[in-house]
This record gives structure tokens, C-alpha cells and sequence, in this order.
């Protein structure tokens, strides 16, 4: 018992006050933010691994980036990411940065679904699917419920059946072996209900986008109410995004 | 000599790798390995040529530090004898290869599908209709799980056969994962893209996986990566097995319902995961190895702050688990639990710590060195009874030997050379293999090039593609409430399996 107290003190203090407002360590890839300058767009845009990076005028889909950095790397004038981890909206326009902005990403409260904050402001229970995903995102959603961030401080959990739950979170870009899977399990949920991807390879197919083995069709059929960003992304920006959505009034 | 011998990130020319017909190249690989347990395949697959499918069987010698190539071409309807037959590790190469070209053997023991690839050659079997194993009788049930999981993990089948309480037989079918990564290799012309690509065949394994791409394009480029960059690479591998370690530990704790445990363990592998971050911008080391440069600089001020991070992580690291391993209730879960013997790891060809908890002696690190593991001279930490008991116990004590190398490593932190060689184009008839030694085992990449010296075919294994049958045989007579502890202390991966 003593020896058990000791391990108690010696972790001390572990969970993050506040995850809203912390700020990570070391040099994060997080929003980047364009400048104005001049650069050739042409090799620019070539550079990306994922063309999430579009000319005439530059922009960045951040649910294509993979946040690799070279861009970044080779055009520093043109391009910075900033540590803001707040990159989650339910607007998927709200994804795509333009040269000279500069704001947190956030979700479009006159866009939200009136029931999902009614409903779900206080508690959310979530059925995760990995879709494809490589086991990253898969890291990071179990994280954001690890003594640290603490997701569960909130009333979000993680559950273990489609029945006890209020939405399902999708990681991956949905293979083709798993689509079935998806939609019993979506099927399954009770109304009301939402739709989270999590990763660019959920957001976009990431690297996968135009892989024959890969099939998108569920997400042509439903909206997605929460997109978050990152590859994997960060659990602030899971925490952050899910309370984004379920708990901002209008 | 019907095969050629070649060290681990060695190109040769595909011409230099000796072609004899199936019957002697069947007998040359089953003479190979029969009897040499310091032998086994590390990789053996097929491609298209024409109406042929060219074999290329790839078996590691332990002891020379070798690997030995050898090929033969074989035509879509032959009927071919089956190397499982006679030697059991070859099952699943076997299996992929039928499953890809419709190579039919007439006496493989189980031609049960593997992936069911994108591409595969019979389209009209799909992974919703697979017939699973079954046995008829009353007495027994079955229980089906998956392909989603009730935690946050990734999808695969297993479906158990039970008598009561006790598995008989567990059957994994994989799959659900596939993504097409193989192919995209070729498709994707930009070496950024493909490095992506290898970062995202298996998310906790990104710098195992991007080291093997590293090496294999580089050494297809005939470039000599300098000392700076064989460091970084080394030592966010082995921050990576601390890191992933460390939160096994924790997730063998919470399958035996061990809260503490759970939490320290948990809690443990945020600093060594914000390290990496610090160091590269992502938690998972995603965009840290990229082949012939190091954006990242291991610089001396992240050498004192990892330092740092360490002092405070071990003190906590060895309380708890001294605790753990001093706990009766935790022992009599992980001991004799979830056995695999010596010779049933020999016979499927288990790799890394699967095979090391058998007294199995398998580590690239110390028969295939890369990187700067010759100058480290890696000692493998073998256990010998096969159980759960001995994975945890491997865990712990490669956490501390790897703190020990990188404590060692970051003691003379290398100048960055900012001058680099430009990496020029691959050559061109060409065949490259490499070997790396990531936390689960054995990952060996290959990679063939055109007559333009453009990547024709790119073949990835993970070291699970061995491992996940012995995960089936391991739960055996095991109670099925054993199951998730057994599972966890493997921790086997889908995506790395599936690609």
C-alpha cells in the first residue's frame, strides 16, 4: 500500500489544466500561415506529397496536408506552420487556409446541427472505426483519454459498441474490405447521431486518395459533422474539436 | 551455386541473381533452411513477367551475416509442389503468392487468403463470404470478433472455437487494412510521396519502416548515407521502441486490470513520444527519416534536453515496474499464459521479440547490422519460456538497454553536414534488400528496378506478416478470457500486415 502511494507521488501532477488553452512543446506543425510573397507557385504546388497545396492564389487544404513540413522547409518566406493545434471544423471550406490569414480554425455554429449540441453539450460517447488507418490516429484517440489530456474530464468517451453510442469517428481513408464494416456500424448507431473523421487519410484519402483499394462511396452518402485535421492528429486537436462542436452556442 | 549471397542494403544487379528451375530451386531453399535454425526467409514473393510469374526467395543466414537470393520462373498454370509442405515458414509466402498470381500448389497444407489484395487474382473471393475453419460438433461453440474491435484499435476477424471457457483454435483472418501500398510504391513517381508512403505502412512503426525505405533507395542510388544521418536514424529508432514498449507495458496492465500500472506506464510514454516531437514535429516521428538528408539536426541542446527527459523517466520507469514484477497477482496472470515452445517459433519462422521470448536468438541489429548498430555491438535479451510473462519481461529489459545506447549515442552528438550529395536516379536491372530491426522484429524491404532504373517492384514485410500465427497458436487451451493479454503482449500489426 505504501509503496503503491509512493508511485502516486512520484508521478505528481500529470494532467494538462487546461487543454485548451496549453501550449505543446518543441516545434509542432500545426495551422501554417501563408505570407504574400512572390514565389514560384509552380514548383510549390509540385512539391507537395498530396496536392493539398493549390495555386493562383496559394492555399493550403489542411485535409490533404500531411504536415510533412517541406513546404515549409523549402519556400520559408512563403509558408510557416504555426503550434496553433486548433484545426477542426464541421465546415470542410474552413480546412482550406489562404495567403495572409492568420485565425483559429473553428467550427461554423450557424452550420452545426441544432440537435447535436442539445443532445451531446454534455456528454458524447463515440464508437471508433479504423478504416485503413496505419494505427497512428488510432495512438493518438487513445491518448486523448490518456491521465494527461483527459478527455473523459469532459463527458467524451470512447465506447466499445455501436449501441452505446452517439456517433462514430472514422479513422483512415475506408478501404475497400472495411466499407461494409462502416456502414453496419454506422446502421447500428441510434439516431441522433454523428459522423467524425479523424486524419487526412479520413478527411481526403491523404497519400491513398486515388488508390484502387480504397472506396469512399459512405462518405459521398453522408455529412461529416467534424473534420480533424493532422497526420496523426494531435489529441489537443481532438479534444479541442470535439468540445468545438458540441459545446459552442450560437 | 544456384543463389548469391549479398550483405543487408547490398544492390546487385538482377541479372547476378542465379535462375534455376522450380525443382532445384525448391530443393536449394529446402536444403537451406532444413536443419539450420540460424537460417530463415526473410522474404519470398513473385511478379508479373509476361504470362510468368518470376519467384525471388530471400533466406538471412544468422551466422555469415548474409542473405541469399536465388529466383526461378514459373508459368500461371503449373501445378507446383509446395515448400510448406516440407518446411512450415515458407506457408504464408506461399499463400501470398497464390492469393496474387493464382499459382496453384498441390500440396500446400491450407491456401487460406492472406488479404485479399485490391489486385488479386481471383476477384470472385471477397472477405465478407470467407469460409472460416469450423468443426462440427456439439459440444463446441464459436465465438466471432471483429473486424472492429470494442477498444480504438485497428480491424481483423478472429474467430474462436471453444470448448466452454477453453479455445481450441483460434483463426485470424486479415485484410481489412489493405490500402494498395505496394502498387502506390510504383505508381507514386515523387521520392516525397514514397517516403510518405513508407512512413504510413504501420503508424507506430514510421521510422522502422522509413529507415528500410531510406536505405533501400539510397542503396539503389549507390549513396553512402554519412555518420550524422545513420545516428539520427538509430536513435529515433530506439526511442521508438521505448515509446511503444512502454505503452504495451501499460496496455498488458489494463487487460489484467492493474489501474496503476496502466496509468504510470501510460503516462510514461508521453515524454519520450514529446521528445520525438520536440526533436521532429510529430509525435510518431512522421517526417523525421527521409532518404539521402536529415531535415531535423540532432543538435547538441536536444542531446542535453533528451538527457533531461530521461533522468526523469527512469527513476518512474523502474518503481513502477519493479512493482509490477514484484506483484503475485500480476505474475500469475502473465506466467505460463499464452505459451509458444522454441520449436513451433523455429517451425513458422517467428521473428524479433516473438521468436527472442522462445529462446529463439533473432535481431538484425546484431546478425544483419545497419545503421550504427556495428559499432554498438547489440546484444539480444533473449527469454526462453514463450509466455506472457516473458514478452513483458523482454519489453522492460529493452526499454533499459536502449536508454543505455542512447545515453551512449548522445554522449558525442556528430556535427550535421550541411554539405550533401545530391541523391541521383536509382540504377537501373537492379535488386536491393534491406533489413531493419524495429520493436516488433524484422522488417525487410526490396525493391527491383527497370531498365531505366525506374522502381518496377516494391515488396514490404512487416515482421507481423511471421508473427500473427503465433499469436493463434499461443492462446491454445488458454482460457478465451486470456485472450486480450496474450493479444496485447504481441501487439501485432494490421496495417504493417495488411499494406
Amino acid at each position: 500500500m505504501l509503496e503503491n502511494l509512493k508511485i502516486l507521488f512520484h508521478q505528481g501532477k500529470q494532467y494538462i489544466p487546461d487543454p485548451t488553452t496549453v501550449e505543446v512543446p518543441g516545434i509542432f506543425r500545426g495551422r501554417p500561415i501563408i505570407s504574400l510573397e512572390e514565389v514560384n507557385e509552380n514548383q510549390l504546388v509540385e512539391l507537395c506529397p498530396t496536392n493539398a497545396i493549390s495555386a493562383n492564389p496559394i492555399k493550403i487544404d489542411l485535409g490533404k496536408c500531411t504536415f510533412c513540413g517541406e513546404c515549409a522547409m523549402c519556400f520559408p518566406q512563403k509558408i510557416i506552420f504555426t503550434k496553433d493545434y486548433k484545426l477542426s471544423s464541421n465546415d470542410r471550406n474552413r480546412l482550406i487556409i489562404g495567403a495572409g490569414e492568420n485565425k483559429s480554425i473553428e467550427v461554423n455554429p450557424d452550420t452545426v446541427r441544432k440537435e447535436i449540441h442539445r443532445t451531446f453539450g454534455g456528454s458524447l460517447k463515440l464508437r471508433h472505426i479504423s478504416a485503413g488507418g496505419d494505427g497512428s490516429c488510432e495512438w493518438e484517440l487513445g491518448a486523448a483519454n490518456n491521465v494527461q489530456f483527459d478527455m473523459s474530464r469532459y463527458g467524451i468517451d470512447f465506447v466499445a459498441s455501436p449501441r452505446h453510442a452517439d456517433g462514430i469517428v472514422i479513422s483512415g481513408p475506408i478501404t475497400k474490405n472495411m466499407a461494409e464494416a462502416v456502414q453496419i456500424c454506422y446502421d447500428a448507431t441510434p439516431e441522433p447521431k454523428i459522423i467524425v473523421l479523424v486524419g487526412t487519410d479520413a478527411i481526403s484519402g491523404g497519400i491513398f486518395a486515388d488508390s484502387p483499394a480504397i472506396d469512399r462511396s459512405f462518405l459521398e452518402e453522408y455529412q461529416a459533422d467534424l473534420y480533424i485535421p493532422g497526420n496523426p492528429a494531435h489529441p489537443l486537436t481532438i479534444v479541442n474539436g470535439l468540445l468545438d462542436l458540441t459545446r459552442k452556442l450560437k | 551455386m544456384n543463389y548469391i549471397s549479398i550483405k543487408n542494403n547490398q544492390t546487385i544487379l538482377l541479372s547476378d541473381i542465379p535462375e534455376s528451375n522450380y525443382e532445384s530451386f525448391f530443393d536449394k531453399n529446402s536444403e537451406l533452411i532444413s536443419g539450420h535454425p540460424e537460417r530463415h526467409c526473410v522474404n519470398y514473393f513473385g511478379y508479373k513477367v509476361g504470362n510468368n510469374v518470376k519467384l525471388i526467395s530471400c533466406i538471412a543466414d544468422d551466422i555469415t551475416h548474409t542473405i541469399l537470393v536465388s529466383t526461378c520462373l514459373v508459368h500461371k498454370d503449373h501445378q507446383l509442389e509446395s515448400l510448406s509442405n516440407k518446411l512450415f515458414c515458407f506457408e504464408k509466402f506461399e499463400r501470398e503468392i497464390h492469393e496474387n498470381f493464382g499459382i496453384n500448389y498441390i500440396d500446400h497444407p491450407w491456401l487460406k487468403p492472406v488479404r485479399y489484395a485490391h489486385n488479386r487474382d481471383d476477384q470472385s473471393q471477397t472477405i465478407a463470404n470467407y469460409p472460416f475453419f469450423s468443426i462440427d460438433s456439439e459440444e463446441l461453440h464459436e465465438v466471432g470478433v471483429g473486424p472492429i474491435h470494442a477498444g480504438i484499435i485497428e480491424p481483423g476477424h478472429f474467430r474462436f472455437i471453444c470448448n466452454g471457457e477453453q479455445i481450441l483454435h483460434l483463426e485470424i483472418q486479415l485484410g481489412y487494412q489493405h490500402r494498395g501500398i505496394e502498387q502506390l510504391f510504383i505508381e507514386k513517381k515523387k521520392l516525397l510521396q514514397r517516403a510518405t508512403l513508407a512512413e504510413n505502412i504501420a503508424g507506430d512503426t514510421a521510422v522502422g519502416h522509413s529507415i528500410a525505405f531510406a536505405h533501400v533507395w539510397e542503396s539503389l542510388c549507390g549513396y553512402q548515407a554519412g555518420y550524422d544521418l545513420e545516428f539520427a536514424r538509430t536513435l529515433a529508432l530506439e526511442l521508438e521502441r521505448i515509446a511503444v514498449h512502454v505503452g504495451d507495458l501499460s496496455g498488458a496492465c489494463t487487460d489484467i486490470a492493474y489501474q496503476l500500472g496502466s496509468s504510470v506506464f501510460g503516462r510514461l510514454r508521453t515524454p519520450i513520444i514529446n521528445f520525438l516531437q520536440e526533436w521532429g514535429g510529430n509525435r510518431l516521428s512522421k517526417g523525421l527519416i527521409r532518404p539521402g538528408r536529415n531535415q531535423f539536426p540532432f543538435t547538441p541542446a536536444l542531446a542535453e534536453r533528451l538527457n533531461r527527459v530521461l533522468d526523469l523517466f527512469e527513476p518512474d520507469f523502474n518503481e513502477m515496474a519493479e512493482k509490477l514484477f514484484s506483484l503475485s497477482s500480476a505474475l500469475s496472470r502473465f506466467e505460463r499464459t499464452g505459451l509458444v515452445s522454441n520449436s513451433d517459433a523455429l517451425t513458422i519462422g517467428a521473428v524479433g521479440l516473438t521468436a527472442r521470448m522462445t529462446n529463439l536468438n533473432r535481431d538484425v541489429r546484431a546478425s544483419h547490422p545497419f545503421s550504427l548498430y556495428t559499432e554498438i555491438k547489440h546484444e539480444p535479451i533473449v527469454k526462453r519460456h514463450g509466455d506472457v510473462y516473458s514478452r513483458v519481461q523482454i519489453r522492460k529489459k529493452e526499454v533499459e538497454q536502449s536508454i543505455q545506447y542512447i545515453r551512449r549515442l548522445i554522449a558525442n552528438v556528430p556535427v550535421h553536414s550541411e554539405e550533401r550529395e545530391v541523391l541521383e536516379t536509382p540504377k537501373p536491372n537492379s535488386f536491393t534488400l534491406s533489413l531493419v530491426e524495429g520493436w516488433r522484429g524484422e522488417i525487410c524491404h526490396c525493391a527491383l528496378t527497370d531498365k531505366n532504373g525506374n522502381l518496377m517492384i516494391y515488396k514490404i514485410k512487416d515482421p507481423s506478416f511471421h508473427n500473427w500465427l503465433a499469436l493463434a497458436l499461443s492462446v491454445r487451451n488458454n482460457e478465451i478470457s486470456d485472450f486480450p493479454i496474450s493479444n496485447k503482449s504481441f501487439d501485432l500489426s494490421y496495417s504493417g500486415h495488411d499494406l
